[in-house]
């Protein structure tokens, strides 16, 4: 089987899924109304600044009553439960041959078009020509699409594997499935996608899902407000996106990846390296766009609020697949970033600032998926670090890595949480290694990945960042030393997580206590095969420094060598690392990240008693707290002011100007059916009525002749026979 | 001496009696009596008939004066049904409140 040429199936089948679940789902999953309203409150969510539990024995009783349910789901809810992850799984494997099946290319990319999709609408060009905008419907296999399509599927089928013991529980089974089989589909048509245009079909289809999924529980005011926040910080990133596709149009002349590739590699367009021109601002642009859909700073809030969702959702969209999504489109577009230096020099402040900002907010979190999302954010600033600084191929590597160590730190989080019902709080957890032992070797697993420690994961792909950050022609050492103390805070924070939830004195309520135990084996069976990934992912692109080892285990830079060739035009001189100073920082950023985990250890593996960090400073405490206030200040800028100028438009000008016109135009009928009215009563009705007075008139003769009364009547006989008479006696 | 009583005199009645049915026709307002004057007229031709069927001394005026008896019955039954319904629809037998043969 060809397995290149029907790439464009690969998509279909979670679509399929989602088709069949949100066709007839109802019928498989069929529930009584009332249920699915007060639905067990598994993401019972710890209040913003985690002062208020006073609703917690109100979660205890749902998730019993959920319990009570769990024997009664109807025997076809297992269909629900095949069908949904085997769609995924059928694209894995599809996915899978495709790939293998590239690998024996000469040609590292295969593209599919089915079918011309925006056929010739004219578009006028920076050059004053009309040119016509098309864009095909088509599938692009190149070695970075399909490390993203493994990443998607692969985790993908693990996290709906997860899913069918976590929201065992959960009303709207079949809905949950049939929004997760959608994303994705969208998110596959993301990563195939052969053109700007339909990426950005995925791109808001993934947004939508996000949007759906964040929601799930929408009988939570929380949940509600968290998606719609998520969606219209979005559509300001996606606005960028937008702006720049079109500017890309008119200046190249196509959305095409390889065309567009084609053009920025052919030297017609020099690299822009003083001033700012058309490039940058379709460069700046798209990276607008990435913040949005990648959460960096200054649109990375919609995020950890995002955590509303439920957590198999957080583990799939909002830290290993869709988050990325930014951080893909900028690979993806890094002929044109290699041209337009400034914009990668922003890319990589901005990337800075993010990971060092939320690594200060997470160190203070108390619920234990804010300390993720957080976490999520600052990674994604890692990545955006690694692409600014030029080395694509490490951030499409911590991409890749970061979906397995954070993945399964949700889904353990999740294995937590469905432990002590509901509760996110982790003042409220400790010492829960015992109880829970296969989400605790697997969190510890993925706890020491992130962090750096040398032969997992986390380490090759975050060193290489760093390494990069500080060797390469357009890093930075500044940059560097922001990363390295981010390294560092992300040690400390996870291993508090750590240290608060499975060790240390246990602060689980007694009656939370009584019910906790370990997840199903859906749920513990991902999480292993996660935390093997998390162990063994990182082998393919261990650094240029270890030559001891061969060529095999630097695979990951070679295959995606063909997407990220340099451009000619902008080569920049070929860096010749020094190898002490490389092993020195190689072993700054392991006792960095030791350090970390060492700091933590003796904060918090002691009885908790309130955060170390408070002693020091309350002001520091309250702002980390409070995540810099930057909710707040947003509120204060855009919020309120948006809401003060609604305000105002609906005082003033709806009122005078959109009420005047509506009013206007009533004042203008009446005004004319006035006039309408007087020409009806007086001339037509005029013409009328003269008509039957002269017909009235004409007849008031006759009338008076027949009276009715038929004596009347007679006496005209009467006198009629003695006209006649006379008259014949007269002649 | 009486004076024979001659066709004259049958004319004479006749002609009274057709003028009081006339006028009893057109100035009384009862129907009931209306249809008793149309009697009177139909008597007064009868009369007529009768008197110069004698004057010509051959029979066919008084045979066409049974007929206009037969008639006259007929149309004394009908015109008492139109009357009682008449009297049925609007309570009354009195001609000038019966006013609906206009327009």
């Amino acid at each position: 089987m060809n397995f290149l040429d029907s790439i464009w199936l690969i998509p279909l089948f979670p679509l399929f899924g989602a088709a069949v679940m949100l066709l007839i789902g109802k019928r498989l999953d069929p529930q009584a109304p009332s249920e699915v309203m007060i639905a067990p409150d598994m993401e019972h969510r710890a209040d913003d600044h985690g002062h208020s539990h006073s609703d917690h024995s109100h979660s205890h009783d749902d998730h019993g009553h959920g319990h009570g349910h769990h024997d009664a789901a109807p025997a076809t809810r297992i269909l629900v439960s095949l069908l949904c992850p085997g769609m995924v799984l059928a694209s894995f494997l599809l996915s899978l041959g495709a790939v293998l099946q590239l690998t024996a290319k000469a040609e590292k990319f295969h593209e599919v078009v089915q079918f011309t999709w925006i056929a010739g609408l004219p578009f006028k060009m920076s050059t004053g020509a009309t040119a016509l905008f098309s864009a095909d419907w088509g599938f692009l296999l190149d070695p970075l699409s399909s490390v993203m399509i493994l990443v998607v599927t692969g985790i993908g089928f693990l996290i709906h594997v997860y899913s069918i013991g976590y929201m065992a529980h959960d009303g709207g089974y079949y809905r949950f499935f049939a929004y997760l089989n959608l994303f994705v589909f969208f998110m596959l048509m993301l990563v195939l996608a052969n053109n700007y245009a339909l990426l950005f079909v995925g791109w808001e289809g993934v947004g939508l899902c996000s949007y759906l999924l964040i929601g799930f529980y929408f009988h939570k005011k929380s949940a509600g407000d968290a998606g719609k926040k998520a969606f219209i910080v979005n559509r300001i990133g996606d606005a960028g996106f937008l702006l720049a596709m079109l500017l890309m149009f008119a200046t190249i002349g196509s959305v095409r990846f390889l065309e567009v590739n084609q053009v920025l590699h052919s030297g017609k367009f020099g690299p822009e390296a003083a001033g700012f021109g058309v490039l940058s601002a379709i460069a700046l642009l798209l990276f607008v766009g990435a913040t949005g859909k990648s959460a960096q700073f200054p649109l990375y809030t919609w995020l950890p609020d995002a955590m509303e969702g439920p957590t198999p959702v957080s583990a799939l969209i909002h830290a290993a697949t869709m988050v990325t999504a930014g951080v893909y489109m900028v690979a993806r577009s890094n002929a044109l970033f290699q041209l337009t230096p400034e914009t990668s020099t922003i890319v990589l402040v901005v990337g800075g600032f993010t990971a060092i900002l939320s690594a200060s907010i997470a160190l203070v979190q108390n619920d234990i998926k804010r300390v993720l999302a957080y976490s999520t954010v600052s990674q994604l600033g890692f990545m955006f670090m690694a692409a600014g600084a030029g080395a694509y191929w490490v951030a499409v590597f911590h991409l890749y890595t970061h979906a397995f160590f954070k993945a399964l730190l949700f889904l353990g989080s999740g294995s937590v949480i469905h432990a002590c019902s509901g509760e996110q709080d982790m003042r409220k957890m400790g010492a829960l290694k015992d109880k829970i032992p296969v989400t605790h070797r697997t969190m510890f697993i993925a706890s020491v990945a992130i962090a750096g420690i040398p032969g997992l994961a986390g380490f090759f792909s975050k060193d290489e960042i760093l390494w990069q950050v500080f060797s390469s022609h357009h890093g930075s050492k500044a940059v560097y030393t922001v990363g390295l103390v981010t390294a560092f805070m992300t040690a400390f924070y996870m291993w508090r997580l750590m240290y608060m939830t499975f060790y240390g004195d246990s602060r689980v309520e007694p009656e939370v206590a009584k019910h906790i135990h370990e997840s199903p084996a859906t749920m513990t069976i991902p999480l292993s095969v996660l935390a093997a990934g998390s162990i063994l992912a990182g082998w393919i692109g261990v650094p240029k420094l270890w030559s001891a080892l061969p060529d095999g285990f630097r695979l990951f830079e070679h295959w995606l060598e063909p997407v990220f060739k340099p451009v000619a035009a902008a080569a920049v001189p070929e860096h010749h690392a020094d190898h002490a100073v490389e092993w020195m920082l190689m072993g700054l950023s392991v006792a960095i990240a030791a350090a970390g985990i060492l700091l933590a250890r003796y904060f918090y593996s002691k009885p908790y008693k309130g955060e170390p960090i408070e002693g020091v400073s309350k002001g520091l405490y309250t702002t980390l707290l409070n995540k810099w206030y930057v909710d707040e200040i947003y509120d204060f800028l855009f919020v309120n002011g948006l809401a003060k100028g609604g305000g105002l438009l609906f005082g003033r000008f709806d009122s005078a100007v959109v009420d005047g016109g509506v009013n206007g135009a009533g004042w203008l009928t009446r005004f004319t059916s006035s006039v309408s009215i007087w020409w009806d009563t007086w001339i037509v009705d005029g013409a009328v009525r003269l008509g039957s007075f002269l017909v009235k008139m004409s007849s008031y003769p006759t009338r008076i002749v027949q009276t009715g009364y038929v004596q009347a009547y007679a006496l005209m006989i009467v006198a009629g026979v003695a006209i006649l008479f006379g008259y014949y006696i007269m002649r | 001496m009486l004076t024979p009583v001659t066709t004259i005199h049958y004319l004479a009645l006749s002609a009274a009696l057709l003028l009081i049915g006339t006028l009893g026709v057109l100035m009384r307002r009862n129907i009931v009596v209306i249809l008793m004057s149309i009697e009177l007229i139909l008597n007064a031709v009868n009369i007529n008939l009768v008197a110069f069927s004698r004057h010509f001394d051959n029979m066919y005026g008084q045979i066409f004066a049974m007929f206009v008896i037969a008639v006259a019955v007929a149309e004394a039954a009908i015109g008492l049904g139109i009357l009682i319904a008449l009297f049925r629809n609007k309570t009354t037998v009195l001609a000038d409140e019966i006013d609906l043969l206009k327009w």
